[in-house]
């Protein structure tokens, strides 16, 4: 191992149990922002989810009708491949569960995709079931551009880079496709608890 | 946040090549604009590191460090040259 | 050693940190003994790495602000609030540790004689360092290329190597002009605002001068000023620019 810097601890961790930090991670009270790329800015005008590929009919929502479904506020922990994790963050958005109702598929597969051309891909299963959401506020405030803003991918039981930022859609699939990260060497579904970082982890 | 640029990345690429880069010249595969790689738009702090074409914004290189190996994906440069020394 | 010389390898090696300059409140200057140094080239910078005892490590680039013929070793840190590695080397390191780094790297950002000039510089805050480099090698050289600084801090306080600046400005072989964005004492006599057209046109040579432009400091700075200086005429390909952000931190 590199010698140890004396006295070096890095950035501020804060205390956790520890039966809530997956291994290798660490806890921390900040919200760093990690980007491969410009922050897109779409007029909410012009925004749009949109649902398609192996389905019967494709379902879009404008920025008005998605924010006029029923949303959820929920605190869920977040977990970042570069092993920051931070605690109880508090989201609001619109669950998946309710995005899906009425779409007849017999895809398994899901790849989210963002303006400015990032994808990320996840089996269906772990869309739904209470398990993400398309989040469109962070702590009760609108969700900055920074953080993804107007909306983004949420879903904490996956390291974070599946949870895409600046999402507008999800292309439903028979087959799985390896995403941006995903095709570099990410691992392909991202399992935290197992420490899933990189394929063939 | 504001990209920085290739300088920033001149470590990671002597990782890949093993000599240094910034000077060297891409041509972007996107709109052909040529650059140093030291110009380049680099955005850090990812899973990963993407250099954009300054010219276009189109990703001109991706490098991850996996393991303890940097791998390049030169997948927006059409041509790569170093500096005449 | 041969280790060092082996070609295709940047290694990394544990420098003893000599000593520990405050250079104004949130920047300080560590001068380090590294045990294999071949030298560097006035711009060129390190990467610094740091170890936790849990494993967990960090990493940055820091430029290098000594010259070439200083004889050691000197980089200047300035403190980030939200910074992960900054706050360690300006508050925590001390004489005697020691700290890992790599280099010198960088080919790009880096001036010597033979580019000629004559030399303009522009830097913001903490983009003094690299610009300070080429100052002190144009000067333990005895170059002759006509150098110009123009450097630009939020306050007085603010501004790095203050008195080495000073003593540089009264000598004939270089110009120096400062500007202070935020506040200025009274009585001050140089610029007082963020640089812009006007400003870059009164301290740049004219463009058929052909100068050679070294611009290093935040992205909003270094992208005004280069779009600043195209746009007055002068040639894109004598531009060279080095950006800092926030992951300097």
């Amino acid at each position: 191992m590199a010698p140890i810097s004396r006295g070096f601890r890095g950035r501020r961790r804060a205390e956790a149990d520890p039966a809530r930090i997956p291994p290798g991670q660490y806890v921390t009270h900040d919200f760093p922002v990690l980007s491969a790329g410009p922050t897109p800015h779409t007029a909410l005008e012009a925004w749009s989810f949109t649902i398609r590929g192996a389905v019967d009919q494709p379902a879009s929502w404008t920025w008005a009708s998605l924010t006029a479904l029923p949303s959820e506020k929920v605190t869920v922990d977040i977990h970042c491949v570069t092993k920051w994790s931070k605690l109880d963050t508090v989201w609001t958005g619109v669950s998946l569960d309710t995005l899906l109702e009425g779409v007849e598929t017999s895809a398994e597969y899901a790849t989210a995709f963002s303006d400015g051309g990032y994808t990320t891909n996840l089996p269906l299963e772990d869309l739904t079931g209470g398990k993400a959401w398309i989040a469109y506020a962070y702590d009760e405030e609108p969700l900055e551009s920074e953080h993804g803003g107007p909306a983004r991918l949420l879903v904490p039981h996956l390291y974070f880079w599946k949870s895409a930022k600046w999402v507008r859609g999800l292309e439903l699939r028979e087959e799985d496709e390896p995403g941006f990260w995903e095709s570099y060497g990410y691992h392909n579904y991202g399992d935290p608890w197992k420490e899933q970082r990189y394929w063939g982890d | 946040m504001d990209a920085l640029d290739g300088n920033a990345i001149a470590g990671l690429l002597f990782d890949v090549f093993g000599a240094e880069m910034t000077t060297a010249t891409s041509a972007c595969a996107s709109c052909g604009a040529a650059g140093r790689l030291a110009e380049l738009q680099v955005y850090l702090r990812a899973p990963g590191t993407v250099a954009c074409c300054r010219t276009c914004g189109s990703i001109q290189m991706v490098l991850v460090t996996i393991r303890g190996i940097t791998c390049v994906d030169l997948r927006g440069v059409d041509v790569l040259e170093p500096a005449a020394s | 050693m041969e280790r060092a010389a082996v070609l295709g390898r940047l290694n990394w090696q544990l420098a003893t940190v000599v000593e520990l300059v405050d250079e104004t409140m949130r920047t300080k200057s560590i001068v380090l003994d590294p045990p294999e140094w071949a030298g560097h080239r006035a711009g060129q910078h390190v990467d610094v790495r740091l170890t936790a005892e849990d494993g967990y490590q960090a990493q940055r680039s820091y430029s290098i602000a000594s010259a070439p013929q200083d004889g050691r070793l000197v980089l200047t840190v300035e403190l980030l609030d939200d910074g992960e590695v900054s706050p360690y080397l300006v508050d925590e390191l001390r004489a005697g540790d020691q700290l890992e780094l790599r280099g010198p790297i960088g080919g790009y950002f880096v001036w010597e004689e033979s580019l000629g000039g004559p030399l303009l510089l522009l830097g913001g805050g903490s983009g003094i360092v690299p610009l300070r480099s080429m100052l002190r090698h144009h000067n333990a050289i005895g170059s002759n290329v006509p150098a110009r600084l123009l450097y630009s801090s939020r306050a007085l306080d603010d501004v790095i190597y203050r008195d080495e600046l000073a003593r540089l400005a009264a000598s004939d072989e270089v110009d120096i002009r400062f500007t202070l964005t935020r506040e200025s004492p009274e009585g001050w006599g140089g610029y007082r605002r963020r640089i812009d057209r006007e400003l870059l046109e009164e301290v740049a040579w004219p463009p058929s001068d052909r100068p050679l432009v070294y611009i290093c400091g935040p992205t909003g700075f270094v992208e005004t000023a280069a779009s600043g200086l195209v746009a007055l005429g002068h040639e894109p390909g004598r531009i060279r620019t080095e950006r800092f952000g926030p992951t300097g931190g």
